[in-house]
């Protein structure tokens, strides 16, 4: 029992996150008599918010290595921009525009990067001043007007859905199944990992614990599955989620470069006098960014079907809430992949949420304030009494 | 008669897991300087929290009784209203503001919120001339040295009126003449009634100035020794301290030298932001395998500055000079670089430059030298394990798993792990940069035998020390270094505190004869 409480109290910030989440989400569900969970609108939560999910990923790096981004927001409506100039204006093919958005992302990131890493100025002023450069030459390549509409493919970015290879009409069975495989791969990932840790001789949570936990999580995702599988099926967007969400799980865990970036922001001058390339390490940081609000701004432009001079605005605040909800810490250094997902998530279904209350955009603002404020405040309190 | 200032009785503190003190009794008389020594982790720190509030009461068993009153504190501020003010090992001052900001700050002369800087002024400087430090009250402290600024604290704990000055490892950064100054200032305080506090590693000031030592060993009072009745040894302290007799303080070692493995010729760095200030001038100097060489010089004499330099150019600009191992040029320019050609660098500041404190032992060892534990970018955990646990018993690292935060290491270990992570870099030459500062005896003796044990293995290593018997008692030749430049150059028998001071001075005398 002793060991159990104290294997919970190592993990309270993970878990208590996902409590959290599960928390509100059983609240709204009440609050709006099931309408949360039903297939239609949960897809649509998951379209909605994929944009938090993709920069809170690029945002945990760039806050575990000591800094912010203010940028992503109008990097992300520069991105859809140009995307739009190209393709409606210019006619060029959908796949090749996003590529070079793409690469205009990493392009900007470099050159916040490049002034933040190597030239010194702290990355709150560098990116604030990106923050108004690229709103601005948003506004400059639009002309202060909308475009779009776009072709389908590029409308598929963000609307589509994986093909049913089964094609039994109903419910989606490949949906399923993927569901299916992911659970069977995450079991397998964590009984490797404890088989792992026994051998060294470390403690594991007891037995029935851990299999409580494994099934709590298979179950999340099978039912996810199915509420996705009765209603169109696997969005592409969460497609590219889930891969980015392994891949940054496995970048930032089990990689040397993630070990760095976990060094950089715990201590840049042991890190540096340990021989890591501190500034390169965190050129690459804002580098990724750039790419992930590109992204984003691709993805949100695909779903509004237009670019707008006000698309992406606030979203630099939404992904640095979801880290900071998610346990990053804000001297760096400290701050999962599962907790900035997380977060994202909780900040997702509150917009979701609020949307079907016709809660409206004042209130939104003012709750999701708050509750960034208690999620920290627990942390920080969490922290002092240990 | 005996005038007790101070009396701390049956002082019991518990933290989660640990009794950190275990009954114990403190009593200091009034005038008198009183230190406090034990090993690290002993308690002697945590004592003087529960003593200033730090830990309020309530949170310990146990009573306190000052100036014949029982007190129970609430705070800091509590404690120092009735004159007990501490002066810990970090200073508190704030760099970018001026001494008299600093004395003032929480205590300002104001009137309805409006600050009287004329009186403060004035004050300050009479403060000043108290604590004999010569500086405008409007020098910003970060434009004074380190122990300057210790007697800035000083001015302040005086501008409290203080009765009962606690210091915390006043010394442990501050050179030779400094800290005399201080010591000199805490006699003088003696005489105009003040007592203090004084926990110091240095046991040589300790049985100089103190008139009484008590000795803490694992968070209980072992013996208060009265230096006014009989002559305290060093060893008699140290006897307290470690509980037994420490023959040895350094571990014989039987010397294998061989040929030379790393050299630099003509090694000169200039000044960060003066770029027209030579900081390392024209150094020559050789490392044989299997070779303990120890830098020795004052603080400020660019024995750091030179070892940063030559470990991938980490400190200064312009560096020129060239590097040799086994006779061939290497490339020393970038910190990878230099890890990549054998050479490591254990720095003078652990927690700040050597650590990574939030994160854990094995984290910290394996940093320097990922690509060992790595195949194909990612990180072999299990492996990973395997090795950080090697090092761990092998430097036998006290922790209850490699896991551990190092945050949460006491000194002597935290410099294990920094000692591991370049081991584990497996480097031909160590440098190493004040390896035992503010450790404790028995943890320094584990630090000299792996020190020669690397020689053993023929690696070469550098030791740069503060302490002279530290660098007599380990190294087999001994570099003396002042003003940037080598000024001596003395094999193990010629080596002695006189010759190494007479180094210095002659080269002190030829500089003034230019001018």
């Amino acid at each position: 029992m002793e060991n159990l409480k104290r294997i919970f109290s190592d993990n309270i910030r993970q878990y208590s996150m996902l409590i959290a989440l599960v928390v509100i989400m059983v609240f709204f569900q009440i609050i709006t008599d099931g309408a949360l969970m039903k297939p239609l609108n949960l897809t649509n939560l998951v379209l909605q918010n994929s944009y938090v999910v993709i920069l809170a990923l690029g945002m945990l790096l760039v806050i575990v290595a000591g800094n912010i981004d203010l940028s992503v927001g109008s990097v992300a409506a520069f991105s859809g921009a140009i995307a739009a100039v190209l393709i409606v204006n210019y006619k060029l093919n959908s796949a090749v525009a996003v590529l070079v958005c793409l690469a205009v992302g990493a392009l900007i990131g470099s050159m916040q990067g490049y002034f933040i890493a190597y030239i010194k100025i702290p990355s709150f002023i560098a990116t604030l001043a990106g923050m108004l450069i690229f709103r601005g030459l948003t506004l400059v390549l639009l002309r202060g007007q909308s475009i779009g509409p776009f072709p389908g493919e590029f409308q598929a970015l963000s609307s589509g859905f994986i093909p049913d290879i089964f094609g039994s009409g109903g419910l989606r069975i490949t949906t399923l199944v993927i569901g299916a495989i992911i659970s069977v791969i995450l079991i397998y990932l964590d009984v490797r990992s404890r088989q792992n840790q026994k051998k060294y001789g470390f403690e594991v949570m007891p037995l029935y614990f851990f299999l409580i936990k494994n099934l709590v999580i298979a179950g999340a995702i099978m039912g996810l599955s199915y509420l996705l599988a009765s209603y169109n099926g696997l969005p592409n967007v969460l497609i590219v989620l889930g891969v980015l969400i392994a891949l940054y799980g496995f970048v930032t865990t089990r990689t040397v470069i993630g070990r760095r970036v976990y060094a950089l922001g715990g201590n840049q001058k042991a890190a540096k006098l340990s021989g890591v390339n501190t500034e390169r390490l965190t050129l690459y940081t804002f580098i990724n960014m750039g790419i992930l609000a590109a992204m984003a701004g691709l993805i949100i432009t695909a779903r509004l079907n237009s670019a707008t001079a006000k698309a992406g605005t606030g979203f630099e605040l939404d992904a640095i809430a979801a880290t900071f909800i998610g346990g990053a810490s804000a001297t760096g250094g400290i701050g999962t992949v599962f907790g900035a997902v997380i977060g994202a998530f909780i900040m997702g279904t509150m917009n979701n949420g609020m949307s079907i209350l016709g809660v409206g955009i004042d209130w939104q603002q003012a709750i999701k304030g708050s509750v960034l404020l208690i999620a920290v405040f627990f942390d920080v309190y969490n922290k002092n009494k240990s | 008669m005996s005038d007790v200032i101070l009396e701390m009785r049956n002082i019991t503190k518990t933290f989660p897991g640990v009794k950190a003190l275990d009954n114990v009794n403190l009593s200091v008389q009034r005038g008198e300087i009183h230190a406090l020594v034990g090993e690290n982790g002993a308690g002697k720190s945590t004592l003087m929290k529960v003593l200033s509030g730090v830990y309020p009461a309530g949170s310990y068993t146990g009573e306190i009784v000052f100036e014949g009153e029982e007190r129970s504190f609430k705070d800091i501020s509590h404690s120092e209203k009735v004159g007990i003010v501490i002066i810990h090992q970090e200073l508190a001052l704030i760099p970018l503001l001026s001494i008299t900001e600093n004395i003032f700050l929480g205590n300002e002369r104001a009137r309805y919120g409006v600050i009287d800087w004329n009186e403060a002024t004035m004050r300050t400087q009479a403060l000043l001339q108290k604590v004999g430090l010569h500086e405008s009250p409007n020098t910003l402290i970060t434009d004074i040295g380190v122990g300057k600024q210790q007697l800035v604290e000083i001015a302040k704990s005086l501008s409290k009126e203080v009765r009962l000055l606690i210091l915390d490892e006043p010394t442990a950064s501050l050179n030779e003449s400094d800290s005399d100054a201080l010591l000199q200032l805490l006699l003088q305080f003696k005489e105009q009634g003040i007592s203090s506090i004084l926990i110091s590693h240095k046991l040589g000031e300790v049985s100089r100035v103190a008139d009484s030592i008590t000795i803490l060993r694992d968070g209980a009072t072992i013996e208060t020794l009265d230096c006014r009745k009989d002559v305290i040894t060093e060893d008699r302290i140290i006897r307290g301290m470690v509980g037994r007799d420490m023959t040895h303080r350094f571990p014989a070692r039987t010397r294998n030298i061989g040929e030379t493995i790393f050299e630099i010729r003509d090694w000169t760095a200039y000044h960060p932001a003066h770029a027209d200030r030579k900081v390392v001038d024209q150094v020559n100097l050789h490392v044989r395998k299997g070779e303990v060489v120890g830098i020795a010089g004052l603080m400020g004499s660019g024995r750091t500055e030179l070892a940063m330099s030559i470990f991938g150019h980490a400190y200064g600009r312009n560096i020129s000079g060239t590097a040799y191992k086994h006779g061939q040029a290497i490339d020393l320019s970038s910190i990878d670089r230099a890890i990549a050609n054998g050479v490591a660098y254990a720095t003078e500041d652990r927690k700040t430059f050597g650590l990574v404190l939030i994160q854990d032992i094995k984290n910290n060892i394996t940093l320097a030298n990922l690509p060992a534990v790595t195949s194909r970018f990612v990180i072999n955990e299990p492996k990973e394990m395997v090795e950080a646990q090697a090092y761990q018993q092998r430097l036998s690292i006290k922790c209850s798993n490699i896991l551990q935060k190092t945050v949460n290491l006491s000194g002597g270990n935290q410099q294990k792990v920094v000692l591991s992570k370049w081991l584990f870099a497996e480097p031909e030459i160590l440098i190493l940069d004040e390896p035992t500062r503010g450790i404790d005896v028995g943890a320094k003796y584990e630090i000299y035998t792996l020190i020669n044990r690397m020689a053993d293995e023929g690696k070469g290593v550098i030791v740069i020390s503060s302490e002279l018997p530290e660098i007599l008692g380990i190294c087999d030749r001994v570099y003396v270094m002042n003003k940037g430049k080598l000024v001596g150059e003395l094999a193990g028998e010629e080596a002695s505190q006189e010759s190494i001071m007479k180094c210095i001075m002659n080269q002190e005398v030829t500089e003034a004869w230019k001018i």
